[in-house]
């Protein structure tokens, strides 16, 4: 693999990573953590945001084929930054302000030069909010677990 | 005529939605309920909305169900109405249930499972005795929830510990592109990725009981809930402008895994197979009838007798959408003036010529 293509890999995994943490966050989530960020360059609007529907598959038994288990609404929107970067976001829901707000921090954070402080002032905290709340439902779930040697006991 | 009857229809109609709204609305001296709240405190009705509306979204349920006064077949056909507004983006990669963030998993089959039975926010083993306490308009103070520590390992599937032992039948690999009963019309026979879909949006009542049929000697079945699993699960997709996939956010879904015997054929030994079922929201008595009417559906492919009702595709398929079969119940209350005239006339002319008949026969 040449470098090129192991940084572009690299890139990839990050992006796909930040898409998804930004997807997950509300927008008042995301513009309270702007407060704390450089500012956002300006962007124009090259599609959307527009909501429309995708299509959830899931697989028959739960690993063969798949089938249409039914739809979500999603919201999407493209934005360009400066020259040539294109920032996407595709998120759950019909939040138009948010979809375009991820769209223009996918652009942001694109470059390397504004990367490092939008990760650490918006990207990282919301992950760590999001980390915190699923490890809350799993404490929760885990209280739920039986023990069966507690059973035993029962009258 | 015909006109003069279409506006004075207009006007009864539009005092009839007047009324329909003061009567949604219920005593204005009592707040008005927001749709948040509907969304928060009457979550399972969201949930069942947007399983039977096929889209998920929580807020919209909770709006279709304020609308519709708490109908929940009027709100999924609401939020069916509203998805037809919306374009297609593309479809998801398929679900990985088996990396599901259970909220609760349980199987009636091995006690001692790796991840554990976890009972989750469950009705089991509540006293179904109502709670005054909940009558009281002030909210009670609640104790904090207990938390335990979580262990992060993924629960494997049963389905999966059987399939190691050789002993449950393996689901073919497969990704082709399934059919989409949104796009074209459902046809008999249709295959089981069709049938799944149709019985993911199809009613919980009839499908209910349909699946209590089966267990009452209505076909063969003799199930074990292998795995009932609720939680969250990760929507990705992969659009084209992207070139690789990306998590647009978190759905709710709940899985049934329903083991049943098969006796084996010529080609396959003995061996458990599976009944499936997957459906939008917390919804277990949902997911496992369809696991049980799946299972009941397949009895065609494993070589096994067909005659029950809940094993034959046609009946199933054509009759547990509530918003198609509202559609034609419904419409037998609109105008049928002429058909009925015509039938009133024709029942007269038979009747008019049965007494003539009877008159000549006494005269003779």
């Amino acid at each position: 693999m040449s470098e090129d293509t192991a940084s572009e890999v690299l890139d990839t995994a990050a992006r796909r990573r930040w898409m998804g943490i930004l997807a997950r966050a509300s927008a008042s989530e995301i513009a309270a953590r702007l407060r704390d960020a450089p500012p956002l360059p300006a962007h124009t609007r090259l599609r959307g945001p527009e909501t429309g529907l995708v299509m959830v598959r899931g697989r028959q038994g739960g690993d063969g084929a798949p089938f249409n288990l039914g739809e979500m609404t999603v919201t999407r929107c493209a934005v360009g930054v400066g020259g040539a970067v294109v920032g996407h976001a595709y998120v759950a829901g019909r939040d138009a302000a948010k979809a375009e707000l991820a769209a223009v921090l996918d652009a942001a954070l694109q470059d390397g030069s504004l990367r490092p402080a939008l990760l650490g002032a918006v990207v990282e905290p919301l992950a760590a909010a999001q980390a915190d709340r699923a490890a809350r439902t799993a404490r929760k779930a885990a209280a739920t677990r039986v023990d069966f040697s507690t059973l035993a006991v029962m009258r | 005529m015909a006109y003069v009857a279409v506006k004075g229809g207009e006007r009864a109609i539009g005092n009839a939605h007047a009324w329909l709204d003061e009567a949604r609305r219920g005593d204005p001296a009592l707040p008005a309920l927001s749709v948040r709240q509907i969304e928060e405190q009457m979550s399972l009705a969201v949930d069942r909305v947007m399983a039977e509306g096929a889209c998920y979204d929580r807020p919209l349920a909770a709006l279709a169900i304020k609308q519709a006064r708490g109908d929940l077949i009027e709100a999924a056909f609401l939020l069916r109405a509203y998805r037809t507004t919306l374009p297609r983006f593309g479809a998801s990669t398929p679900l990985d249930t088996g990396a599901m963030r259970v909220r609760r998993r349980v199987s009636a089959t091995y006690k001692d499972l790796p991840g554990g039975q976890v009972l989750g926010p469950t009705f089991d083993y509540t006293h179904r005795l109502l709670d005054f306490a909940l009558a009281a308009d002030e909210d009670m103070p609640r104790p904090p929830m207990p938390e335990a520590q979580a262990d992060s390992a993924v629960a494997p599937r049963v389905t999966g510990l059987l399939a190691q032992e050789g002993l449950m039948a393996a689901e073919p690999a497969s990704d082709a592109e399934p059919g989409d009963l949104t796009r074209e019309p459902l046809e008999i026979p249709a295959d089981r990725p069709l049938r799944l879909q149709a019985l993911a949006r199809g009613d919980e009542g009839f499908l209910l009981g349909l699946g209590y049929s089966t267990q009452r000697g209505y076909g063969n079945a003799h199930p074990f809930v292998g795995e009932l699993r609720m939680g969250e699960v990760a929507v990705e997709i992969a659009p084209p402008e992207l070139g690789f996939a990306v998590e647009i956010g978190d759905i709710v879904v709940t899985e049934c895994q329903m083991v049943n015997q098969f006796a084996g054929s010529r080609n396959e030994p003995p061996q458990f197979t599976r009944g499936y079922g997957l459906v939008f929201g917390q919804g277990e008595r949902k997911a496992m009838a369809v696991a049980l009417v799946d299972r009941a559906l397949r009895a065609r492919e494993l070589g096994e007798e067909v005659g029950a009702p809940a094993q034959d595709e046609e009946f199933v398929l054509y009759h547990c959408d509530n918003v198609e079969a509202t559609g034609f119940v419904e419409h037998l209350k609109l105008p049928h003036y002429v058909d009925f005239q015509s039938e009133l006339e024709k029942l007269r002319a038979i009747r008019a010529a049965a007494a003539t008949d009877a008159r000549r026969e006494a005269a003779e």
